[in-house]
């Protein structure tokens, strides 16, 4: 075997972090390396010193046995490095043979030779599978289309090395597989790959090695057929952790009724058309989709942050008033935001502000708009800091240097401690390690039997086929129920979700 | 060379971070008096004594930090909120246009009611003001820092039309002036034949008060709040544009304020150079203590006796008073570098 891409002993410290530790990898020709560790581990980090974003603080990068210079991503595409970001860099208003050809021209030449640019870009679609319209509007594109844009991109650059950044992480199931087989098809002609991932089932299927990084070091390496998920989960996390499941409970009484909601403004798709759903008491009610169908404009209708153009909400058996954030939460709603840090909390300020602040004019905390000094609000504080395991230095700190976990505890903390009736819980999971997801999960499930109703938007399948009671799936603003039968039938609802029986 | 971002900022550093960044401007500035031919540290030391070697000195300077405390205050309040008012300038003289309309013989009561209606009625009319950039800022997403900024030069003008026309006092000899308050709406004097007045004692009490408000109650947090993060304070529930409502309110309040506080306390009547950029230099004044309510007095003072202390240099010497401007410049370029190096460490790689 050819080793294409060696590193030695690759060291990056970030203030007193040690992100990566003297890390040696190899990856042969025609072999698909998966890259395995959970947020923080250090995984996006090794890869932008391969790429050439980040300077090693030691140690080396070589390609096929030439020392990569260091800090240049103009090196590492020169050396054949294509880097597929998770979030995609491609220019929207631009086509694809654009966005192909953008920074691979002549600087000073006068004309662009768009012709023979696209004679090329055919020749590698046809050869590796990719079909795509060159001439298509990226803007236009499905996700899982521009990702074959990113990978045409990359091999229009003459790369033979591919590092791919989360590749699953906006795709449905169907477009994931086919990512899959153009991997394995381009691993057969000779390229080779690094998936980075925290999925263990895909890694499991797609990659030929796998290496495990936790806190900035190769704890593993052990090639995918003799790896199975729980060994793998336990070299991830160090420790076994394992995720709760849910138990049957009889469901009660409505909590959320939502009848015939649409909302406008911006793009079509992600407005809700028309959408009824139900939850009820001890109840997780799941609703999956790929990003961009709706999902925001569903939160933020229920979160009382969107007023919808029709429709109604009913709150146990009450009409909600619209748009009201305030109301929504004295109507005992607990919410967990989609994006912790741009909604869920104030990052300069103290964590038991960030605590009360969904509380600031309740009687507990304030009498005539003054706040009360110190007592009441650091207390609650500092027992929910114990109850719910925030690590943190005190009510006092800052709450940005709280890491992603501690975070979300943090607005579990503030939104489920006043034991509401119904939870929105908005991708309560994303980004956080496994240790994390297993604490939020467990809290749901505890919610839910102690009586709430639980409307689980999720992007994560797996996590809703483990949580969720029912399903539903969002497709261009219109909601459909997964019927019972169907259930859990993941083929089925990932045609569903690409918008098949959904008009 | 990168910047990293430290985990913690040690206290020693918030508090020596303003202090270097000064010492460090006198000294850049030291350079332009050399040039101008003068000794440097005896330079220096005549500044100091015509700020602190009299007590004509303390009391000037104090008389002249007691507009900027106000319009410090003011911007400290908006851009807390990230409320970009510009325009301190513009309330000051609403707040002088306030008390010349209402304090020179359209009535006249008992001072101890008579003083704090006049400044009642230019906190009203420095927030009415305000109202107007606000307004267009939450509801046609107008950019706040160029309306308030251009409405200076309209107010300007009005001014200049009704001390030049209806509102020109007749006894003036001529000079485009208001004419005087009635005697019970003059604020008294804190020392007899200084030109220190009670404006200090309301200035240094309102920034407590604000102090308080930013730090204890429900208003102030939500004000705090939707500077941080307004997305976020959204969601919690919190009405953003009733928020931007008060914070204009306060903060164009307390730059009227300072326009009466001028007219009633200082200069008895209004003219166009009642105030040499005071609401701008508010700006300053609040940027060196990085928004300290209280801390704007320290800030407010400081930058009064570079001003006093600039004067008597170039009455004094060869060195024009110019090198004020210079210092509070280069001091609050300083600062904000010091600031951002508190919060980041420089690498050399």
């Amino acid at each position: 075997m050819v080793e294409v891409l060696e590193l030695k002993g690759v060291t990056k410290r970030f203030g007193s972090l040690l992100a990566n530790d003297g890390i040696t990898l190899s990856l042969a020709e025609g072999e698909i390396l998966a890259l395995l560790g959970e947020n923080g581990a250090g995984k996006t980090t090794l890869m932008n010193i391969v790429f050439g974003h980040y300077v090693a603080d030691s140690g080396d990068v070589e390609v096929h046995g030439k020392r990569l210079l260091p800090g240049s991503p103009e090196a590492a595409i020169r050396a054949g490095i294509g880097m597929v970001h998770q979030h995609f860099t491609l220019a929207d208003n631009l086509s694809v043979l654009d966005n192909i050809v953008l920074g691979r021209e002549p600087l000073w030449s006068p004309r662009q030779r768009l012709g023979e640019a696209r004679r090329r870009v055919r020749e590698i679609s046809g050869q590796y599978g990719l079909e795509l319209d060159p001439d298509a509007k990226v803007g236009d594109l499905a996700v899982g289309q521009k990702q074959k844009a990113e990978i045409l991109k990359a091999l229009y650059a003459e790369a033979r090395i591919l590092i791919l950044d989360e590749p699953t992480a906006v795709l449905t199931p169907q477009e994931a597989e086919s990512l899959f087989a153009t991997l394995r098809s381009l691993a057969q002609k000779g390229f080779s790959a690094i998936i980075i991932s925290h999925k263990l089932h895909e890694i499991l299927r797609v990659s030929d090695r796998i290496s495990v990084l936790r806190n900035g070091q190769l704890v593993g390496d052990i090639a995918a057929e003799d790896a199975d998920r729980d060994r793998l989960a336990e070299m991830m996390l160090g420790r076994k952790v394992s995720r709760p499941t849910a138990e049957r409970l009889k469901t009660g009484e409505p909590v959320l009724e939502l009848e015939s909601v649409s909302t406008d403004g911006g793009d079509r798709a992600a407005c809700l058309q028309r959408i009824g759903l139900t939850v009820r008491m001890h109840e997780i009610a799941g609703v999956a989709g790929v990003a961009g169908n709706g999902q925001v404009a569903l939160a933020g209708v229920i979160s009382g942050i969107v007023v919808p153009s029709s429709g109604q909400i009913r709150l146990a058996g009450s009409a909600l008033k619209f748009g009201n954030a305030r109301k929504v939460v004295e109507a005992g709603v607990g919410r967990i935001p989609e994006d912790r840090s741009a909604e869920g909390i104030f990052g300069e300020m103290a964590i038991w502000e960030n605590l009360i602040s969904e509380d600031l004019r309740s009687k507990k905390f304030c009498r005539a708009g003054i706040l009360q000094d110190g007592a009441a609000a650091r207390r609650h504080a500092a027992s929910l800091i114990d109850h719910y395991d925030i690590r943190c230095s005190g009510v006092e700190a800052e709450t940005r240097l709280l890491s992603g976990g501690n975070l979300q505890k943090l607005i579990l903390a503030r939104g489920l401690s006043r034991n509401p009736g119904f939870i929105l819980a908005n991708q309560p999971s994303r980004g956080l390690d496994e240790g994390a997801i297993a604490f939020v999960h467990s809290r749901l499930l505890d919610a839910r039997r102690a009586g709430a109703g639980i409307l689980l938007i999720s992007e994560d399948l797996d996590e809703l086929l483990s949580l969720a009671d029912r399903l539903y799936v969002i497709y261009r603003g219109r909601i459909r129920a997964v019927a019972p039968a169907e259930n859990p039938d993941v083929t089925r609802i990932g045609l569903m979700m690409s918008g098949e029986g959904m008009a | 060379m990168r910047l990293e971002p430290r985990e913690q900022v040690p206290y020693w550093m918030v508090f020596s971070a303003p202090l270097f960044a000064i010492a460090a401007s006198l000294l850049l500035c030291s350079s332009l008096i050399a040039w101008a031919g003068e000794p440097i540290a005896a330079s220096f030391i005549l500044m100091a004594k015509s700020v602190v070697g009299s007590k004509f000195g303390i009391t000037e300077t104090l008389a002249r930090a007691t507009p900027l405390i106000f319009t410090g205050l003011a911007v400290a309040v908006a851009f807390r909120a990230r409320f970009w008012n510009i325009g301190a300038e513009g309330q000051f003289y609403f707040g002088a246009l306030a008390v010349t309309w209402l304090g020179t013989g359209m009535f006249s009561l008992p001072p101890i009611l008579m003083i704090p209606l006049m400044f009642v009625a230019g906190a009203l009319a420095g927030g009415a003001l305000l109202y107007v950039p606000l307004a267009l800022k939450t509801r046609m997403n107008v950019d706040e820092v160029v309306t308030t900024l251009l409405l200076n030069f309209v107010v300007l003008l009005l001014v200049s039309y009704l001390i030049e026309g209806p509102w020109k006092d007749p006894l003036s000899l001529g000079w485009p002036q208001a004419a005087p308050v009635v005697d019970e709406a003059v604020l008294p004097k804190l020392l007899a034949k200084t030109r220190l007045h009670m404006g200090l004692l309301v200035g240094v009490g309102m920034s407590l008060l604000v102090w308080f408000l930013m730090t204890r109650t429900v208003w102030g947090y939500e004000i705090r709040a939707v500077g941080h993060n307004a997305e976020a304070a959204n969601f919690a529930g919190i009405s953003v544009n009733a928020v931007m409502f008060r914070t204009a309110m306060i903060s164009g309040g307390i730059a009227g304020m300072a326009g009466v506080s001028e007219v009633a306390g200082l200069k008895g009547y209004l003219t166009l150079d009642l105030s040499p950029g005071f609401g701008y230099a508010g700006i300053a004044v609040a940027m060196l203590v990085q928004l300290h309510p209280v801390g704007v007095i320290a800030s407010a003072v400081f930058l009064s006796a570079i001003f006093v202390g600039a004067d008597s240099m170039s009455r004094a010497s060869d060195v024009p008073s110019y090198i004020a401007d210079v210092v509070t410049a280069v001091s609050l370029l300083l600062v904000l570098v010091s600031v951002m190096l508190t919060r980041y460490r420089i690498r050399w790689s």
